[in-house]
């Protein structure tokens, strides 16, 4: 088996052939947890009279509350496997990784098992994130002053 | 009806991922980091909060929303002290989620048994 061949093996075992089966997929978790987001915010802003940012933040805590529990029960791993990037693209897969790195290396120890893994999934979302806010900050400040 | 709007507009989202992912050689990591860039850059002229008012809060929920606040949030700081403003600010709107995560997460961690 040459290298080509030895490649071509390769990406076609690694990825999973039913493009279209994951997208619909993705698509009706994402849309589900999406509306159930909307119903919690507005649920929350009648509820407790709420600005609808600070019901925004409320809405963030419970979904990301859910993710660490269920990443807890050792249940969101398989439910990432089934429902793929309708769960890892809203803020429970930041919350899941977060959680899910944390008691993997727990047995590590506190500050060299705990300490230094916790972001070690979630850590390019915060750096990338930061980075590329802090400059496109700038060109907002540029444009609008 | 915003309701349904909010349906659409994250499974969209969902959906693109899924399709990269599929199509390309990207991992979830580089997927979440494209997606909080892609936010951010829709922060700059607003156009984020602008989607957010169209189709509803669901937008608040996929990771693209983090780059967006991540985004006005600095600005917002901006505004109020000047250049310093840009690293105070920047974290305001979303540490309330960050910090949630690290808080939960370690509580979890103390309870919750590692798999083997």
């Amino acid at each position: 088996m040459d290298k080509k061949e030895y490649n071509d093996l390769v990406t076609s075992k690694s990825k999973n052939p039913n493009i279209l089966e994951d997208a619909f997929i993705s698509f009706l978790a994402g849309g589900v947890l999406g509306a159930f987001y909307e119903i919690l915010t507005c649920w929350y802003i009648e509820m407790f009279n709420l600005t609808d940012q600070i019901a925004l933040g409320w809405s963030c805590l419970t979904f990301i509350a859910i993710a660490v529990i269920l990443t807890g029960f050792a249940v969101f791993d398989d439910i990432v496997a089934k429902f793929k990037f309708g769960v890892i693209i809203p803020i429970t897969g930041f919350a899941h990784s977060v959680a899910s790195a944390l008691i993997d290396y727990r047995r590590d120890g506190f500050i060299t098992g705990l300490g230094a893994n916790m972001f070690k999934l979630a850590g390019s979302v915060i750096l990338f994130g930061s980075v590329s806010a802090f400059l496109f900050a700038i060109v907002k400040v540029i444009i609008y002053g | 009806m915003r309701i349904f709007t909010s349906f659409m507009a994250v499974g969209l989202i969902c959906m693109i991922a899924s399709l990269i992912y599929d199509t390309t050689k990207f991992t979830p990591g580089h997927i979440t980091s494209l997606f909080v860039v892609i936010g951010g850059l829709l922060g700059i002229f607003g156009f984020y909060d602008v989607l957010m008012d169209k189709f509803g809060y669901g937008l608040g929920l996929p990771i693209t929303s983090f780059g967006n606040s991540l985004v006005k949030s600095a600005y917002e700081g901006f505004q109020e002290c000047g250049f310093f403003g840009l690293f105070r600010g920047m974290y305001v709107s979303t540490s309330a989620g960050i910090s949630g995560a690290i808080i939960l997460s370690f509580i979890t961690a103390l309870i919750a048994k590692p798999k083997d």
